[in-house]
């Protein structure tokens, strides 16, 4: 699945960036890689969402989300 | 002695960090504000003296990173390169140590001291976590770490301190370890760049970013690096320093959040899918509020201290037996122009308050996130908003701001529709024109302006989506700093340079354009005259008169006045000040004797002509300023010149329409 059907309040984590070199970087550089966990904060309906990632909240639109191939991970909260 | 030693200190860190905050209390805001070269970033710097030394201390845009993809990273990274830098503060936010360690890290390749300010060390604390001091420096080298608070101003001698020693002692040993692979890759090619380039200082640094694929690195000191450098060692060298960090933070970090953040509870409100669009309409309604309100509340005393002024400086110059021409000039000229400027002071600063109270909490970014959807659906990313709202405050940094979007295209769109948002410049002839015409609710067609400015704004974006029938591309990428009490230093800071800039305003473009607009309307083909109807200005003034009819502005006066606006919005009001004689257009008095004088060219010159002149000056060409900035950001004359037709056509059609509609509806 990809980061943008994710669910408000569920943990996730990052299989797969998949997007053009320079985005990939900067999602990189803040954090977001292979592996890292995330949990979705809160999310519109159709579009960006609030993403937790190492401590920091960062919103993300949906050409960035629906980039993001995660899997499911149990959250400890 | 060691009198004469000096430092030359960056303060480096990620946005959001505290790192203005905590540069302000260690410079104490005696700034220096300069531009980075060959951009328009601002630069800060400041001296202090410190145990017999002089501190030379320079502010950094804050960034993520140390790659050079947006121009801040450019900057900063040009400034910690530069040999005359020796020493690094780098600002890190506690409470996201996760984050802010990857900058660490990068900086600390570069082989520099680097002394790390732990910042926001109480929400740690607030937040039940615990940070351990001692173990925190020996994972990172052994640097000085020190815990301060920027908002409290504690920890700074000891940050101080840490700097002139830690100069003293010179650079650590090297933190990260690759592993085997890169760390062979990397000392072949440091053992290549001392060959190539003996008097390097920084190879171990280049070295990696050689390995990262760094465009200008590789431009810059060009090697054969074919066979050592490929693909998957950026993401290598990407994941391992995250892997280091994951370990420090281990073995540092305890009690991770503990309790659920107070952001977190805020945010459910604030970036509510359906209430976070209305709650930001009102917050913006407050401040515009505000401004109108508080800002007339505190024009009183301004008024009294400028008729003083004006009356002193008659007395004066007619006691000094000065011709009249000069006390004209003065008078009327200067004081009018210049003067009637300055008692929108309280607006403007009341705004800049309010903006930078928005600001500093933390709320900003999340209207990016908020307006996303809109703007998503006039093609534009959410991030697009961020510069459209700092046009209220001046269009020229957020012409400026347009920088963050990704592309050419997203920028150029903003660049068009920002200056409809209106400026502060504009605010006082909304509220003289407001104020003169709509005596029983001024305030509501000074506020239409704003909304009307706003809606007309993301139509023209909408219209030109559809124009272009591209795809939509929805890149936005914001992080959402905790939200925080603002700091009452930051603010004073901030609005102090906004009014800075706007008195500097007032005593360069708005004093010239006075004295030139004085000059235009004293002065005609037979010299100085009586009446300002023989003058110049009345002459070319007049040409424009059939034009602007249409619109209901079908008077030379007008036409001059908004000539003049062209150099500064806040012209329009000083021209009509210098027009009419008016010491202060701001008071009760002056706006009668406008009033009276634009009664006596046109007895039907109404609210409907005051409402379409409004919308004119909204939407017609900017200031020369915001011209200037448009054709160096956009880097092309054409736009430049084909934006400027576009505002003026626009600006004349839609005040033509109104005029037309009220005219015959009313």
């Amino acid at each position: 699945m990809t980061l943008y059907e994710g669910k408000t309040g569920c943990a996730y984590k990052v299989r797969e960036l998949s997007m053009e070199e320079g985005l990939m970087r900067r999602l990189q550089a803040l954090g977001l890689n292979e592996g890292t966990g995330v949990r979705v904060l809160n999310r519109k309906r159709k579009g960006a969402l609030i993403l937790y990632v190492r401590g920091t909240r960062l919103a993300v639109g949906k050409h960035i989300s629906a980039h993001i191939e995660v899997d499911p991970e149990e959250d400890e909260r | 002695m060691k009198q004469d030693r000096h430092i030359h200190v960056a303060f480096v860190g990620n946005p959001n960090c505290g790192k203005t905050t905590l540069f302000n209390a260690v410079t104490g805001a005696k700034l220096k504000v300069a531009n980075w070269p060959g951009v328009t970033v601002e630069k800060f710097e400041g001296n202090i003296e410190y145990e017999g030394y002089q501190l030379k201390l320079v502010d950094t845009p804050g960034i993520y990173s140390l790659s050079c993809y947006t121009i801040e990273e450019q900057v900063t990274r040009k400034c910690v390169q530069d040999d005359d830098i020796e020493a690094i503060v780098n600002v890190v936010d506690a409470s996201s140590l996760e984050r802010n360690l990857y900058l660490t890290l990068q900086l600390l390749e570069l082989g520099k001291p680097v002394i790390l300010a732990l910042n926001m060390m109480d929400i740690v604390k607030e937040r039940g976590m615990e940070i351990d001091l001692h173990r925190l420096p020996e994972m990172l080298g052994g640097i000085p770490v020190v815990p301060v608070s920027a908002a409290k101003r504690t920890g700074l001698d000891i940050l101080l301190h840490a700097v002139v020693h830690h100069y003293e002692e010179g650079p650590k040993e090297d933190v990260m370890n690759y592993g085997p692979d890169l760390e062979q890759r990397i000392s072949r090619l440091e053992s290549m760049m001392k060959d190539k380039y003996p008097s390097h200082a920084m190879t171990r640094w280049h070295a990696i970013k050689l390995l990262e694929n760094d465009e200008q690195v590789t431009e810059e000191h060009p090697m054969e690096i074919a066979g050592i450098v490929d693909k998957s060692c950026e993401k290598e060298i990407i994941h391992k320093k995250y892997q280091y960090i994951e370990e420090v933070v281990a073995e540092t970090l305890f009690h991770k959040e503990k309790r659920a953040a107070t952001t977190d509870r805020v945010d459910r409100l604030l970036t509510h899918p359906v209430w976070g669009v209305p709650l930001f309409l009102c917050i913006m309604a407050l401040v515009f509020f505000l401004t109108f309100a508080v800002g007339d509340f505190l024009k009183g005393g301004f008024e009294a201290a400028l008729a003083w002024i004006s009356d002193g400086a008659r007395a004066l110059l007619t006691a000094a037996s000065a011709s009249d021409w000069v006390i004209s000039l003065a008078v009327d000229g200067v004081i009018a122009g210049v003067g009637g400027i300055l008692t929108f002071l309280p607006n403007i600063f009341i705004l800049f308050l309010a903006l930078g109270i928005l600001e500093d909490s933390g709320y900003m970014s999340r209207v990016a996130y908020v307006m996303d959807g809109i703007m998503g659906k006039v093609g534009l990313s959410g991030r697009a908003f961020l510069p459209m709202i700092l046009g209220f405050g001046c269009t020229v940094p957020a012409i400026m701001a347009t920088r963050a979007l990704e592309t050419e295209r997203d920028r150029r769109k903003v660049m068009v529709i920002t200056p409809f948002m209106s400026c502060s410049a504009r605010l006082p002839v909304y509220v003289l024109f407001s104020d003169m015409f709509f005596p029983d609710h001024p305030m509501l067609p000074a506020f239409s302006m704003y909304v009307i400015g706003l809606v007309t704004a993301i139509l023209v974006a909408l219209v030109m989506n559809g124009l272009e029938k591209g795809k939509v591309n929805d890149s936005l990428l914001i992080e959402l700093p905790e939200y925080k009490r603002p700091n009452p230093r930051t603010i004073r800071v901030y609005v102090w340079n906004k009014l800075k800039d706007y008195l500097t305003k007032a005593g360069t473009t708005i004093f010239v354009a006075s004295i030139i607009i004085w000059f235009v309307l004293n002065f005609g083909p037979q010299g100085m005259v009586a009446q300002a109807a023989d003058s110049y200005g009345a002459m070319i003034g007049r040409l424009l008169v059939p034009v602007l009819a249409p619109a209901g502005l079908g008077m030379w006066q007008i036409a001059v006045a908004l000539i003049s606006g062209l150099s500064a919005k806040e012209v329009v009001v000083s021209s009509f000040s210098v027009l009419f004689g008016v010491s202060n257009a701001n008071s009760a008095a002056g706006m009668q004797t406008i009033l009276d004088n634009l009664h006596a060219v046109d007895p039907g010159f109404g609210a409907l002509n005051a409402f379409c002149l409004m919308l004119f000056v909204l939407f017609y060409i900017p200031c020369a300023a915001t011209i200037g900035t448009v054709k160096k950001e956009s880097g092309s004359l054409r736009f430049t010149l084909g934006l400027m037709a576009f505002w003026l056509i626009f600006a004349w059609a839609c005040s033509a329409v109104v005029f037309q509609l009220g005219t015959a509806l009313l």
